[in-house]
């Protein structure tokens, strides 16, 4: 046992010599690990944050959710043509399908209508403005850093009050006194009685409460467009993920009714769900792990074979010193381990210093897309490096280990 | 008593389609504290016989047996073994390792022995020391002359403590005064009870020794005791 620790500490102590010796080549061979793993660890962060994103965007917008629309979010099942023909869902729909539901823990009509809003000399265009009504903040887990959403008083009467996302407020308020403050919205004035705190699901794009602005919905038609303009979709919510399936059975019947459908028709309507989105988000996510990977794993390949082909040259070079240490007693294995330990030692360094690189990037990149590198990064960084030197190292200190005693001596 | 021995061996190497036998049938006995050189011309077949008496090689035919071990028949990692703890070798060209200093120079073969570190350097710097170079454990072999080197190198083959001490031509890179040096620690490691055998094609080089074995063609031509023995002095200074 102590032969292999005494074989190992030689091993390890005149690979660094080796190293020390031919400086430039290895840090042109490192060069290769280095790119490969700092690639590996960002790619493997990124994707954690995306898929971290995704995943926070979706429970944002509640998991127990089901959406009752005129069009169909995920499944392709119903052409087109078919969808674009359904009849609008209206606010009156809405009344009815809430007076005949009594499953839903709550269920709030959305209407979405697109506009810029304006604070004084500060105005952001193309805004998602969400027209709801107040039971709209049961069905979703937002909270708020100011204020409130607006009640069942303003909501019915049609109030000009409003509800900001973190990310307009920070626009139009970049000190954050936005609270209780009068913007307005295609020129029409609303109160701000909220401010949400950031939800940070930011891949939900314009579907991100922290881009989106809250009204009572009467005012969508009033001053933005024609009631009909637009299908209003039913946010349903369910009590816990088991009674989805319950709540979805229902809201059919009830949404049949509601429209009228004879027992032939078909529905005109369709009842979207989370799951088919977190369907969609993980097999997305799913893609863009397996290419990502595949594309970093080529570099530390490459990186890998590079190394290789410097330790073939390395006991090329070193025939002689190889046939001295064999002379002397050293076995195969004592050779085998140094040869591994070297090229497990390059690759190493190569690998600390792809891990430096690639948190300075990800710290760069972080201002832009949310990125952590975190201690499995680490820990991967390390085990893939040390791992690469060892298998591309193998077959050189193989070769090195079943040289000739005598060959290598009389080599010059 | 017998260290090694001998029974018909051959070596035969296939060049292409034809068999060259390097040793044809040798056969030898050589006793603790033997003073022996190898001698023959080029072609003799004496670097086989060193490499095979080193358990660098293995013989293709024959017999040989060292202290009770059959080494013919013995697998590389065996070799390495008995290489390591019965064997001390003196080469021509020194082969030291380069990057290293005298002291780890000397260490080595402890290393693959598995002795802890610090008996290690303690054997190593008696063995230095014991060579005349305890002045010198931190020198590279770049920063030594060729006779330091070759002492180094000696102090190497010394520190296991081996049975015998195989050296092939140490005197061949090395001008006449730094040889008679060399020469005359061998003599003293000789008087000191070890067993040398000496490589050489020199004839007042093998004259050193107390038994010539000389080679022709494979085989043992002769092998005679020395009468007149060539003793050099303690300082190199040669005398009858």
């Amino acid at each position: 046992m102590k032969n292999y620790i005494f074989e190992l500490k030689e091993g390890l102590l005149i690979s660094l010599r080796a190293i020390r010796a031919n400086k430039a080549r290895a840090v042109l061979t490192t060069l290769g690990i280095v790119i490969g793993i700092a690639s590996v660890v960002l790619m493997s962060t990124a994707i954690k944050g995306i898929d971290n994103a995704f995943q926070k965007g979706v429970s944002s917008l509640g998991s127990d959710n089901l959406y009752v629309d005129k069009w169909e979010w995920f499944n392709n099942d119903v052409p087109f043509w078919q969808l674009r023909n359904r009849r609008n869902l209206t606010l009156a729909d809405y009344k009815k399908f809430k007076e005949l539901a009594k499953l839903p823990v709550a269920s709030a009509p959305t209407v979405w209508s697109n506009q810029t809003i304006k604070y004084k000399d500060r105005t952001v265009e193309f805004i998602f403005i969400q027209g709801t009504n107040d039971d709209y903040i049961k069905t979703t887990n937002l909270n708020f850093s100011e204020g409130r959403f607006f009640n069942e008083i303003e909501s019915n009467g049609g109030r000009a009050v409003c509800v900001l996302g973190s990310e307009v407020a920070k626009k139009l308020f970049p000190r954050g006194d936005g609270f209780n403050q009068e913007v307005k919205i295609k020129g029409h004035k609303f109160k701000v009685i909220g401010v949400l705190s950031e939800q940070g699901s930011w891949v939900m794009g314009n579907f991100n409460p922290d881009n989106q602005v809250f009204i009572p919905i009467q005012n969508v038609f009033k001053y933005f467009q024609n009631q009909n303009f637009r299908s209003v979709t039913f946010n349903i919510r369910a009590a816990n993920s088991l009674s989805v399936d319950a709540v979805k059975e229902e809201a059919i019947g009830v949404m049949r009714r509601v429209r009228g459908l004879k027992y032939n028709e078909n529905n005109d309507f369709s009842i979207n769900q989370q799951e088919a989105l977190l369907k969609t988000i993980n097999q997305t996510v799913g893609v863009i792990q397996i290419a990502g990977l595949f594309i970093t794993g080529l570099a530390l390949f490459v990186g890998a074979i590079g190394i290789m082909n410097i330790m073939f040259v390395s006991v090329k070079e070193r025939t002689k010193e190889i046939g001295i240490r064999k002379a002397i007693g050293a076995k195969r294995r004592a050779i085998l381990g140094q040869f591994i330990s070297e090229s497990a030692i390059i690759c190493l360094i190569g690998g600390m210093i792809g891990l430096f690189i690639a948190i300075i990037l990800s710290l760069i990149i972080n201002q832009y897309l949310p990125t952590s590198i975190q201690v499995d990064a680490f820990i991967l960084a390390v085990v893939i490096s040390i791992l690469t030197g060892v298998i591309s190292g193998f077959a050189p200190a193989y070769t090195a280990a079943k040289l000739d005693p005598v060959e290598a001596l009389r080599y010059e | 008593m017998n260290i090694i021995n001998i029974e018909h061996i051959a070596k035969i190497y296939q060049v292409g389609s034809e068999e060259v036998h390097a040793l044809a049938d040798v056969s030898l006995k050589i006793n603790k504290n033997e003073y022996i050189s190898i001698m023959g011309p080029s072609g003799s077949g004496k670097s086989t016989l060193m490499n095979i008496l080193g358990c660098l090689d293995t013989p293709t035919k024959g017999l040989y047996d060292f202290k009770g071990n059959n080494v013919s028949q013995m697998n590389d990692n065996e070799l390495a073994a008995i290489r390591n703890k019965e064997i001390g070798f003196v080469f021509q060209t020194f082969n030291l390792l380069p990057r290293s200093n005298a002291l780890h120079n000397v260490e080595l073969p402890l290393i693959y022995a598995g002795v802890s570190s610090s008996e290690r350097k303690e054997r190593a710097r008696i063995a230095l020391d014991h060579v005349g170079l305890s002045d010198r454990i931190h020198h590279r072999p770049n920063e030594l002359s060729g006779g330091q080197r070759q002492r180094v190198a000696i102090a190497r083959a010394l520190v296991t403590q081996p049975s015998i001490i195989l050296a092939d031509e140490p005197t061949g890179n090395l001008d006449t005064k730094t040889g008679e040096d060399i020469m005359a620690l061998f003599n003293e490691i000789y008087e000191l009870g070890n067993t040398i055998i000496l490589v050489t094609h020199e004839e007042y080089i093998a004259e050193h020794a107390a038994r010539i074995i000389r080679l022709r063609d494979g085989l043992v031509e002769k092998d005679e005791v020395v009468t007149k023995r060539f003793v050099p002095n303690k300082n190199g200074a040669s005398k009858a």
